[in-house]
């Protein structure tokens, strides 16, 4: 176990270190950060000024320490556009993305396992087929068609809801209905396999030959074993998709969180933000991944052993 | 194939590659449902359209038409004769513009999907025959791909280097090159312990030649299914991209960016966004759709469910 945990770490580390090597080398191949902060109309003099004002005129290696040494000190850099500390931008953001995420998730959990469980118990009827064109309707919708029909119908149409901004209630519902659809989509149809794995199994023939009642069978032998699979993977997926999925939707929506803030930090070339929270956020998935890998590894010994 | 060939009246290759295509087409429609039919007919007109965009179109695509601004589609109330679904902020023909668009979302997806699955196929194939440490340092490579979130190094490549068509077509290739590695690999891995190509290697046979020859026409199967699964995966990343102010640059249009300028005009000309969106929608499901299908008759565990 302890070097299955050790195992995992290891490559955490490495992954997070090409992670943050590799947007290193990206930002400075792209050319000099000078003319990007101070576009054209700069002399050159001026220019060599800003160069060495800005470190840029050690070698690449040097800068890369230096690199390192600031993301270590947990100095992350200034926002060209903003005039303000990375790191404060970052932590406004954090919260509205979390309340986002959190909402979305839970509409999702409380969705799809029912409906997943209902498509492998009626599979041969009209209940389980509709449930499971109603799952390929959300896979096949791109969430940001997806927003833009429903805020064309009741933000501009029918004028119920607000279509951008964060403040009352009425503003969550756009956002996590967009978000939960991919992943209501998603997690339906993997509840149902899981199901559909688990009731096949001889225990639950076992089960049934003792004389238990199918309520029984169902929820406390065929359930529970299937959530085990489902909640693995939801949170296996989860970061990875919620990163995805928050860049999307917080910018059609206008929701101030971290995605919205890349989304922006690209389109108006801030680097430092840009760059900062690109690395934030890939760490953040990587750790969370690592943490439900190790979690599983404990508590489920057919996980470690098939990975090792 | 043997008594084929020295039959009297031996089919040159191309007869024999149409007529193969066209039982192909038969089978095809004998064994599917109706739903599966007409998403395939609808792949079918889209691809057309997209090839014969240039011919069909009305308008050019860019030409801006400062008189005809903001026009309603034919049917509505201010609608101008000859933009049969009116026309956008800067008085550009939307069906023309969607025609272009589709052939350009539609080319970008194939030559990324293509791009990927050279870089992963091959990099799969080396890692499962080489084995040992340059198998340890592709798989390292894919755990990374995986772990992170492919939107957030897309965000960060096309900010840096430009939403110009190699930058775009460059992400949109390395997007899923992981999942046709993976794929590769364990068919390698499985086929290699097979009994035919350890005969292969007994009779002498190199490296390269039971690569190409002996394991590459296996893998075909599996890799056209991820393929048509991707895709649809590559549309939705292109136009996602492209919504968000970050695909080709204008006034170049894909359906995704046509969508995310006419944004601002939402309430007062809603027909700018909702024809791209829907022709996106109708996209990814036929693509979805048909990649669903394709799985499912090539995975024989699924037929029993």
């Amino acid at each position: 176990m302890f070097e299955y945990a050790i195992n995992k770490i290891v490559r955490m580390t490495i992954t997070i270190m090409v992670i943050v090597t590799g947007v290193f080398f990206a930002t400075r191949l792209s050319g000099n950060a000078v003319d990007f902060i101070a576009g054209d109309g700069l002399g050159a003099e001026d220019r060599a000024k800003m160069i060495t004002y800005y470190g840029l005129d050690a070698t690449i290696w040097e800068q890369y320490w230096r690199y390192l040494r600031s993301l270590a000190d947990g100095n992350f850099g200034i926002s060209l556009i903003e005039r303000r500390p990375v790191s404060t931008i970052v932590m406004e953001r954090i919260g509205p993305s979390l309340q986002l995420l959190i909402s979305a998730i839970t509409v999702t959990l409380l969705i799809s396992v029912p409906a997943g469980v209902l498509a492998a118990l009626y599979r041969k009827s009209w209940l389980g087929s509709t449930i499971m064109s109603f799952a390929f309707l959300g896979y096949a919708i791109p969430n940001f068609v997806l927003a833009i029909l429903l805020i064309l119908t009741f933000s501009f149409w029918l004028g119920w809801l607000p279509s951008s901004g964060i403040g009352s209630p009425a503003h969550f519902i756009m956002p996590v209905v967009t978000l939960s659809a991919f992943y209501i989509a998603g997690l339906t149809r993997f509840t149902r396999n899981a199901m559909l794995d688990v009731l096949s199994q001889d225990y639950l023939r076992t089960a049934r030959a003792k004389g238990l009642g199918e309520e029984k069978v169902i929820f406390k032998h065929a359930l529970r074993n299937a959530l085990i699979t489902i909640l693995s993977v939801l949170g296996l997926q989860i970061a990875g998709l919620a990163a995805a999925g928050s860049v999307v939707v917080e910018t059609i929506f206008t929701w101030r969180g971290i995605g919205e803030m890349l989304v922006t930090a690209a389109i108006r070339r801030d680097y430092p933000v840009l760059q900062f929270g690109v690395l934030a956020v890939a760490v953040a998935v990587i750790l969370i991944n690592t943490l439900v890998d190790i979690t599983y590894g404990m508590a489920d010994p057919r996980v470690r052993l098939a990975k090792s | 194939m043997t008594d084929i060939a020295s039959g009297p009246a031996a089919p040159t290759m191309p007869e024999r590659m149409v007529r193969r295509i066209f039982s192909g087409v038969q089978n095809f429609w004998r064994d599917t449902n109706w739903i599966v039919r007409l998403t395939a007919l609808m792949g079918l007109v889209i691809l057309i359209l997209a090839l014969l965009a240039p011919f069909i179109a009305p308008f050019d695509p860019n030409a801006q038409s400062l008189l005809s601004r903001l026009k309603p589609p034919v049917g509505f109330e201010g609608a101008k004769a000859g933009y049969l679904l009116g026309t956008d902020e800067l008085g550009r023909d939307i069906l023309s513009r969607s025609l272009h668009g589709l052939r350009l979302t539609v080319g970008v997806a194939l030559l990324g999907a293509i791009i990927g699955l050279l870089v992963g196929g091959s990099l799969g194939l080396a890692a499962g025959i080489a084995g040992g440490l340059p198998d340890d340092f592709i798989m390292g490579l894919v755990d990374i791909q995986i772990a992170v979130p492919f939107t957030l190094i897309a965000l960060l490549t096309i900010a840096l280097l430009g939403g110009d068509l190699p930058v775009l077509i460059a992400v949109l290739g390395v997007a899923y090159w992981e999942q046709y590695a993976r794929i590769t690999r364990g068919e390698v891995l499985r086929l290699r312990e097979m009994p035919f190509i350890e005969a292969a290697r007994a009779s002498g046979a190199s490296g390269f030649r039971i690569a190409f020859k002996h394991i590459l026409p296996n893998l075909v199967s599996p890799l056209v299914v991820i393929f048509t699964v991707n895709i649809s995966n590559i549309i939705l990343l292109e136009s996602t991209l492209s919504f968000l102010g970050l695909g080709l640059r204008p006034p170049t249009a894909t359906l995704g960016s046509m969508v995310g300028m006419g944004r601002d005009y939402m309430p007062s000309a809603p027909w700018i966004v909702v024809v791209p969106a829907l022709l996106i929608l109708l996209i990814t499901f036929v693509v979805q759709m048909m990649g669903d299908w394709l799985r499912d008759s090539t995975d024989v565990r699924l037929k029993e469910r």
